[in-house]
């Protein structure tokens, strides 16, 4: 198996003396899906963002697909970015008043593909999720479950080698929550790497493998351990 | 693996700067209104005073450029100077004159009847004339006839077209008189407005064998109107004084009345600089209120553009997004400007008889200054949504 991701003795500080991660190395293989999780102030969202190179890390290196993220330009970021990396957050970030269709073809609208080309395949990664029917929707017309499924096919419908999954079922109550989250698991069969963070301990146990964060240190891997 | 650079297609920019507008209609017709009052003000004015530039120099190309008068000025010791009763004559043998007409001030006062108190002359003079004076002014006729050879030596007069209104005349004929000097005269005409030389609006015309009869005035001439040959008008004007009055050269005062007129055109260009402004202030307004907006969006829109940066927009493609958006923004105000200046325009100029002029020059200008000002307005915004931080903004719910 091929790591999707390395990211070796991660810091990040931010001024002089709150560190918000202190070491972090961490390696994710082609096809896994796993949890990262902690209490708030754990540093998890800090690593999320260093990871999906939203954020640059104070020191250490990270390599995602092969491409040396902490040396790359802003622009490379950008590419590296609409090309291989996917993200779903916790407060969806739907663009009101726009269709369900166009919010998932806006997942394609930085790689420069045609128009056509950006609808025809939100069409097809919308039907996927199970929202064949919602296409004409707008973001105010959907449950909360159905807009974090939108969410999720805007990350997924470029077909990202990794998907950062950011407290996904925060916003959302038990039912939907377990909906979205047997949603990345289908598409973690289907082959997609996915990286879920949360703080919900039960979430992040029924997972394959999981990461734990205290006072930005990793105290558990369960692959490390295992 | 060579990694593919983020990409916005062209055709994509302009549908992302749209969809911030579409999404806030209102806002966004309002701060387009803004830039709308202000080029539409400017065409206004442009076009307004273009028309009405257009009107006059059509009506001198109608009354020619080529009539010049000469009139009795004031001698070196500040006594009124009369002309030499040669000087139509003389006048008359320089070349290039085509036609000479002359008046003359006579001193009496003109009344609708015996019954009004002579102090009333509402500003009115009576001036005897030659029968050849319309032709050679350019003068026509609203009602009646003019002085002819005849009628020239009898009591009869013509109104310039303010005595008419004044005196209460509508009609020439039917036996209308008027009181001049204690003498009633029929009136057997009414001049329509002469633009080129309004001091016969406000004259009574009578022939200058009736000046003599019946109002025991001599007549002394006080104006000769020249018509020259439009090719030597230059040439004719700078001889004038010294042929009209060869001993006193210096106490004629010649004049071009169609320069008059060109003064005016010029003295309403400077009216126009002044509203020109009021619009650029206008307009200077509208574009604070769009950066204002833009400003605005950018903060309301921090979870917008750090979703779009984990998406894989670079900073430029923020910029573009938010500069694009002002740019449409005060393209459509400029467009709606354009359009409804020259519709204002067009409805003043037609209330006032005038063609319409609306330069093809004035419509560009308008609509570019508006792409400017938007250009300059979204410029503060859109740096500072390029500037955020992807982070900065996805945390700010």
């Amino acid at each position: 198996m091929t790591a999707v991701l390395e990211a070796s003795r991660l810091e990040k500080r931010y001024g002089s003396d709150v560190a918000a991660l202190r070491g972090v190395s961490l390696s994710i293989e082609e096809g896994e899906l796993l949890a990262i999780v902690g209490p708030s102030g754990s540093g998890k969202s800090t690593l999320l963002h260093v990871l999906g190179t939203l954020e640059r890390p104070s020191s250490g290196t990270i390599r995602i697909d092969g491409h040396p993220a902490s040396e790359l330009t802003d622009r490379a970021l950008a590419a590296l970015r609409a090309h291989a990396i996917g993200f779903v957050f916790q407060q969806f970030f739907l663009l009101d008043g726009r269709s369900a269709r166009d919010n998932v073809a806006d997942g394609l609208l930085y790689t420069g593909l045609p128009l056509r080309e950006r609808r025809a395949r939100a069409e097809e990664t919308l039907r996927e999720v199970g929202l064949g029917p919602r296409l004409e929707h707008r973001p105010n017309q959907l449950s909360g479950g159905e807009r974090q499924r939108v969410a999720v096919a805007r990350a997924v419908v470029g077909r990202p080698r990794i998907l950062f999954a950011d407290e996904p079922t925060g916003n959302l109550d038990t039912q939907s929550g377990q909906g979205v989250v047997s949603l990345l698991r289908e598409l973690n069969r289907t082959g997609t790497t996915v990286v879920v963070i949360t703080h919900e301990r039960e979430l992040a146990e029924s997972l394959p493998r999981r990461v734990e964060l205290r006072d930005g240190l990793v105290e558990l891997d369960t692959k490390q351990a295992a | 693996m060579e990694l593919a650079p983020s990409r916005l297609a062209p055709q994509d920019v302009l549908r992302v700067g749209a969809v911030g507008l579409s999404a806030r209609k209102l806002r966004a017709g309002l701060s387009a209104l803004g830039i709308a009052i202000g080029i539409a003000a400017m065409v206004a004015v442009l076009a307004i005073s273009e028309s009405s530039k257009a009107d006059l120099l059509s009506s001198l190309d109608r009354l020619g450029t080529n009539l010049l008068t000469v009139a009795p000025g004031q001698s070196i010791f500040g006594e009124a100077a009369a002309l030499p009763d040669q000087a139509p004559a003389m006048v008359g043998r320089i070349g290039p004159v085509e036609a000479v007409s002359t008046t003359g001030a006579v001193d009496a006062s003109v009344f609708r009847s015996e019954l009004i108190p002579t102090t009333e002359t509402k500003g009115l003079t009576t001036l005897a004339a030659d029968p050849s004076l319309p032709a050679t002014v350019g003068a026509t006729l609203a009602d009646g006839v003019f002085l002819d050879a005849a009628s020239a030596r009898y009591p009869a007069v013509v109104l310039g077209s303010t005595a008419a209104r004044r005196l209460g005349i509508a009609r020439a004929g039917g036996g209308v008189q008027v009181v001049i000097g204690g003498r009633r005269f029929t009136v057997v005409g009414i001049l329509d407005p002469v633009t080129l030389t309004p001091a016969l609006d406000t004259a009574a015309l009578v022939g200058f064998e009736a000046a003599r009869r019946y109002l025991d005035d001599e007549g002394d001439v006080s104006s000769l109107y020249v018509r020259s040959d439009p090719e030597d008008v230059d040439d004719v004007q700078s001889v004038l004084a010294l042929t009209a009055s060869p001993e006193h050269p210096d106490e004629v005062d010649v004049s071009r009345p169609s320069d008059a007129i060109e003064a005016r055109a010029a003295a309403k260009s400077a009216f126009t600089s002044l509203f020109l402004g009021l619009g650029a202030v206008a307009l200077l307004v509208g574009g604070v209120g769009i950066a204002n907006v833009m400003v605005i969006s950018v903060l309301e829109r921090r979870s917008e553009i750090g979703l779009r940066r984990a998406l894989g927009a670079t900073r430029r493609h923020l910029g573009i997004q938010f500069l694009t958006e002002s740019l449409l923004l005060s393209l459509a105000g400029g467009i709606a400007g354009v359009a409804l200046g020259a519709a204002v325009a067009g409805a003043y100029a037609s209330s006032r008889g005038w063609e319409v002029v609306v330069p093809p020059a004035v419509m560009l200008g308008g609509a570019l200054a508006a792409v400017a000002v938007g250009a300059v307005a979204g410029l503060y915004p859109a740096l500072r949504a390029a500037r955020l931080a992807p982070v900065e903004a996805l945390r700010s719910v």
